[in-house]
């Protein structure tokens, strides 16, 4: 087992930041800690690496008790802004965790070893510039690489691509997973950004306020959400709230649900993702909502289209652009809209009613 | 239309008064004086001014000022940055006093602050007697000078070391612990050469002031000549003597030195800016 975390609890005062959090890590994984900022992640992270001590509980690095400071916990970590050492070089950067070594590595070693991991971040050129003359994703491969420099047990990444433009991360992204590919050090990445964690992990573990919602792989958790909240921090999607009676729906008695929606009385949110929805003109046969368009926003190869439904609810759907020029739709028209796919949780929590994220 | 460039006009006239005003006050205040220590040390012509600087008592009297100087810009830099990391790093019960009591030197009048030591370790002070007796007689003697240069010379390392070490990312520090790295190792390889530019310009300031420090040493030193006789009370006594010549060559000096502290520390801050 690569990192193992057991019932791991932090409080800052009366702020509970950690609460009982178990998780593991395989050796040779990539992983993504995913979640809402203030859900915990980050401080995990550095708990692991012994940057912070936590209230209870327990971290195993490569099946060994982590007790030692920092410095002997054989972690490598890549901070969110880049944390370089601004009055050293690049080669210098990368030579830093090669050089507080005892014994100290041959000159010869250290010049190979750093030349092999430049090569790596493809920078070789960059050896002799200082960070600040570099840009944002350069510094922070050369980060990636004096991290790596030391053959640490693990790799800890907290938000490593937050601080970079749009371009930049997606090309990061791309270029960590196919290092990790090469390098296969266990990792595991602190991200706010759901696309980023779908893009790069194995596994992602998704948190919120302190505690684990659901572990599982990338396509799993948008298929199977476990909570409401998954279904909400997994990309966007409407939320519709209804109320049932002995599982049926009271509330849209004119265009009733074209679900059963099994359960005891009491509230429901139904989730539904802006490509899971489909729009006619007529009805067809199959249970839909009868709703009138809004507005119509082309956005390339699909169009996103706002509807109201009879009752006043907003719904976002996402077609084809090919699928809305094929009907012919115009913002002002009534039309029929039925989900291909839809979730239900019963007594939900949203955080926000009725929005898409 | 017609009351743009009257506008733009008046705006000039706005800048070309304040930056006049502006320049002819540093005129004034800094460079006519100079200027007339200049030409008052130079006038007699060179010879007098070497001879001037040739005489012993001169002689000794800037040596002794440089080397307490360059004493004080050390002892300085390590204390006042250790002082720095204390105010930056810990928390106790008085610290906020503390910190408030580092700019006393400042506050109080130099000469205030020779009064306070000769209060404490004068000859008819127990302290002083304790002192004498051990051998080591601090007021009218150059360790006492050197004490009275401490108190003077004390805020200027911490307070511009400490709101630089303040605003230094952790996070440079953490990842040297991550590498491996134990906390000395953090603080020479790391966390000092961000510091560096900070503890210098502190340094170099101490230096300055107790290069040019009359005050607090004139009630302390004695004023004995080729022993406790720094070259502002050489200075001093010179124009109580009539040798107006001779205080302007040895202020000359001072002067030059001065000068020199402040380019370098303008260079370092430049250097500063650029790793940034």
């Amino acid at each position: 087992m690569g990192i193992s975390v057991r019932r791991l609890s932090k409080s800052f005062g009366a702020y509970h930041a950690l609460d009982c959090v178990s998780f593991e890590v395989p050796e040779g994984q990539l992983v993504a800690l995913l979640g809402p900022s203030g859900s915990g992640k980050s401080t995990i992270l550095r708990i692991i690496a012994g940057l912070e001590s936590a209230d209870s509980g327990e971290v195993q690095l490569t099946g060994a008790d982590a007790e030692a400071p920092t410095r002997n916990r054989g972690v490598g970590f890549v901070f969110q802004h880049y944390a370089l050492f601004r009055h050293m070089t690049v080669r210098k950067n990368i030579a830093f965790g090669l050089e507080v070594r005892r014994p100290r590595p041959s000159r010869n070693e250290l010049r190979r070893r750093v030349d092999e991991l430049l090569n790596l971040v493809q920078l070789t050129g960059h050896a002799d510039r200082y960070p600040s003359h570099l840009s944002g994703g350069q510094r922070q491969r050369v980060a990636l690489a004096r991290a790596l420099a030391p053959r640490p047990k693990v790799l800890l990444l907290d938000e490593p691509f937050g601080a970079l433009d749009a371009r930049v991360r997606e090309e990061l992204r791309t270029w960590l997973r196919r290092l990790h590919d090469e390098a296969h050090v266990t990792s595991l990445f602190v991200t706010h950004d759901q696309q980023e964690a779908f893009e790069v992990a194995d596994q992602i573990i998704v948190l919120n306020r302190g505690k684990i919602e659901q572990i599982g792989p990338p396509q799993e958790l948008y298929e199977r959400p476990a909570s409401p909240f998954v279904t909400e921090f997994l990309g966007a999607v409407n939320l519709l709230r209804v109320e049932t009676v002995l599982g049926m729906n009271v509330q849209y008695d004119e265009a009733p649900l074209p679900v059963e929606i099994p359960g005891p009385h009491g509230m429901a949110a139904i989730y539904v993702r802006p490509h899971d929805l489909d729009i006619t003109r007529q009805a067809d046969g199959r249970p839909a909502w009868r709703a009138r368009i809004r507005r119509i926003t082309p956005l390339g190869g699909l169009t996103r289209l706002d509807l109201t439904l009879h009752d006043g609810a907003n719904l976002h759907v996402e077609l084809t652009s090919d699928r809305v020029r094929a009907l012919a739709l115009n913002a002002g028209e009534d039309v029929f809209v039925a989900p291909r796919d839809l979730k239900v949780f019963h007594q939900p929590s949203p955080f926000v009613e009725n929005y898409v994220i | 239309m017609s009351q743009k460039p009257a506008f733009k006009s008046s705006a000039d006239a706005v800048t070309l008064l304040t930056r006049g005003a502006s320049l002819s006050y540093l005129g004034v205040v800094l460079l006519l004086p100079l200027a007339a220590l200049g030409f008052e040390a130079l006038r007699p012509g060179p010879r007098v001014f070497f001879e001037a600087l040739s005489d012993p008592l001169a002689r000794y009297a800037l040596g002794l000022s440089f080397t307490l100087a360059l004493a004080m810009a050390v002892v300085n830099a390590v204390i006042g940055t250790a002082t720095a990391w204390v105010l930056v790093h810990r928390d106790f019960p008085g610290k906020a006093l503390m910190n408030s009591l580092i700019d006393l030197p400042f506050a109080v009048p130099t000469v205030v602050a020779g009064l306070m030591l000769v209060a404490l370790y004068g000859p008819s002070s127990t302290m002083g007697l304790l002192l004498e007796r051990n051998g080591v007689p601090l007021i009218y003697h150059r360790p006492g000078v050197a004490v009275a240069l401490l108190f003077v010379t004390y805020p200027f390392v911490i307070r511009s070391v400490q709101p630089v070490w303040l605003e230094l990312d952790p996070a440079e520090e953490e990842a040297a612990a991550t590498l491996g790295a134990n906390h000395w190792t953090t603080f020479f390889a790391v966390t000092l050469p961000a510091l560096r530019p900070a503890v210098l310009s502190g340094a170099a300031l101490a230096f300055s002031r107790a290069l040019g420090e009359f005050g607090g040493i004139s009630l302390v030193a004695g004023n004995r000549p080729l022993d406790t006789q720094t070259a502002s009370l050489y200075v001093y006594g010179a124009i109580e003597g009539d040798r107006t010549q001779v205080a302007a060559a040895v202020s000359i000096v001072l002067l030059a030195a001065s000068f020199a502290v402040l380019l370098i520390l303008n260079s370092l801050q430049n250097n500063a800016v650029k790793l940034d």
